[in-house]
């Protein structure tokens, strides 16, 4: 075999081909992988995970967007700072009393206007496409940050599989609602079950993820186990965790925080530190365990930074009105 | 027993001890941020840590009054003032986390904010309505202005309360989490409907 020396001169092959590109390239090779049930399928996740919970090993996503280059947040802060109100308001609550959530047995029930609705048991569910990795900005409407390396599949498969009828114009989410299981149930918050939507176009989007996991394992429950969506252009709250019905409407739902605080929280919520909140500025964010606590909070991007993917669908729309 | 208790609040050490648990908290807090046990905001953990205590330390000293007569215990009224200039000092403190952790340390970033949000304005106004009454918190002051005086001024911290009261509600109402809003709520009920009471008896 001949070894070939380069010439001073020339450039190495790592730096001609640039990192996103090799990175896709490897994502593809995986995603073929999986398909064929080869070892190259067990892409490493970006992040190390608790190591408690099973392994989800997701292909890098080739998708535009998919992967940002922001430094993940560790593990032990998203797993412990989480808003999940069915088992509590306070932001450590989630991961002290999740663990009364069973997530086995579990069935999402697909209905509305469709043409073929069903109930898909969880198991099945996470086999109905390649489970991709996709690295996405989250952001708090509290005004925080994260970067979670989440694993699902484009929310858009599952709906094409439902076959939704030209009178599908919204898409409804709802999470579990069961006093025996979640604590938080017990206070008058909200309105329970809790209720997110969105249009049909934002639904299809592919950066729209079903998500059943998170640094290479399945979700933590405290995070929306076994199942949820994960939106990274809108406030977080959009993205309705522990799912067990996605229903297609062609009338406009109403999503609980709509219903709760009208004034606070719009149908659309899409990131927009041109809108304030009522009560404080969306302007600027801390991203958790980065910004130091004397660091100057960072600036808020529009559509969370996915604008270029995302910004399409709200062409023409007045954003100040449809907050 | 009304005897011991008296003599105990009368030694000496009882002030020095008080200031000691007036300081706990902040000491605490210092302790938690340095060793990152604040959780995985810690801005945010302290801002709202330091609001609880300053909301701690004054319906303890609308407290003080109350309990002395009710109780007879003359002994306590020594611990109102400490207590008083205790509670400014961690709205100071919240009001500084705030400017600081928050708002960059951008007066400009800070004055809008004020303007623009009822909630903070609450909390502004609450800590402005406490400074003169810290400022006026020794003794040459109550010569100066003449007990009359002084005492009417002290009244501000009354609504200093309910205004205070108002900020804690305003902040949990974006989650309608009133469960501790409305235990702070009934306790300053109590604490001022006393007051009225005897106001009336008094006539």
């Amino acid at each position: 075999m001949m070894i070939r020396t380069p010439a001073p001169h020339e450039p190495l092959p790592s730096e001609i081909t640039p990192r996103s590109v090799y990175l896709n390239r490897r994502a593809a090779l995986a995603g073929l992988g999986l398909a064929a049930g080869s070892p190259l399928a067990l892409a490493q996740a970006s992040a190390p995970g608790g190591g408690k919970l099973p392994k989800l090993p997701g292909a890098r996503s080739a998708l535009a967007g998919a992967t940002v280059m922001d430094k993940p947040t560790a593990y032990a802060d998203a797993s412990s700072y989480n808003n999940f109100y069915e088992f509590g308001t306070d932001k450590s609550d989630p991961a002290q009393r999740a663990h009364t959530l069973k997530t086995r047995p579990w069935t999402v029930a697909v209905d509305g206007e469709c043409a073929k609705p069903g109930n898909y048991d969880i198991d099945a569910l996470l086999k109905l496409s390649a489970q991709e990795e996709r690295i996405y900005r989250l952001r708090c409407v509290e005004g925080w940050s994260m970067v979670i390396p989440w694993v699902g599949y484009s929310l858009s498969e599952l709906i094409k599989r439902a076959e939704p009828t030209g009178k599908a114009k919204f898409v409804e989410f709802t999470t579990l609602a069961d006093r025996a299981q979640m604590p938080g149930l017990r206070s008058g918050v909200l309105d329970w079950p809790y209720v997110e939507a969105l249009r049909m176009d934002e639904a299809m989007h592919p950066l729209a993820l079903l998500t059943f996991g998170m640094y290479g394992e399945v979700l933590p429950n405290q995070n929306g186990a076994p199942v949820r969506i994960v939106l990274p252009w809108k406030y977080g709250f959009k993205s309705a965790k522990s799912i067990v019905r996605i229903r297609f409407t062609e009338k406009q739902p109403r999503s609980s925080w709509e219903q709760s605080a009208p004034q606070e929280y719009g149908f659309y919520s899409n990131v927009n530190p041109n809108v304030p909140h009522p009560r404080w500025s969306q302007a600027t964010e801390r991203r958790i365990g980065e910004d130091g606590l004397f660091a100057k909070k960072r600036p808020t991007l529009m559509f969370n930074g996915y604008e270029a993917q995302v910004g399409q669908l709200y062409a023409g729309m007045d954003l100040k009105k449809f907050y | 027993m009304k005897r011991a208790l008296s003599t105990a609040l009368l030694s000496r050490a009882a002030k020095p001890l008080l200031f000691l648990l007036c300081v706990a908290p902040l000491a605490w807090l210092v302790y938690a941020a340095v060793a990152n046990r604040l959780g995985a905001n810690p801005a945010e953990a302290l801002i709202r840590s330091l609001g609880d205590w300053t909301l701690r330390g004054l319906w303890l000293t609308l407290t003080i009054t109350p309990l002395r007569e009710l109780t007879g215990l003359a002994a306590l009224a020594r611990f109102r003032r400490m207590l008083g200039v205790f509670t400014f000092f961690y709205a100071s403190l919240h009001l500084l986390a705030y400017g600081w952790l928050d708002m960059g340390l951008s007066l400009q970033d800070i004055v809008d904010d004020i303007i623009k949000r009822p909630f903070i304005l609450m909390g502004f106004t609450a800590w402005a309505l406490l400074l003169p009454l810290a400022a006026t918190s020794f003794n040459k002051a109550i010569r100066l202005l003449g007990a009359k005086r002084w005492q009417a001024l002290h009244k501000a911290v009354y609504a200093a309360a309910v205004i205070a009261l108002l900020h804690f509600i305003w902040m949990r109402a974006g989650k309608q989490d009133f469960a501790e809003p409305a235990v702070y709520g009934a306790l300053l009920a109590l604490l001022l409907g006393w007051r009225v009471v005897r106001a009336l008896r008094r006539g």
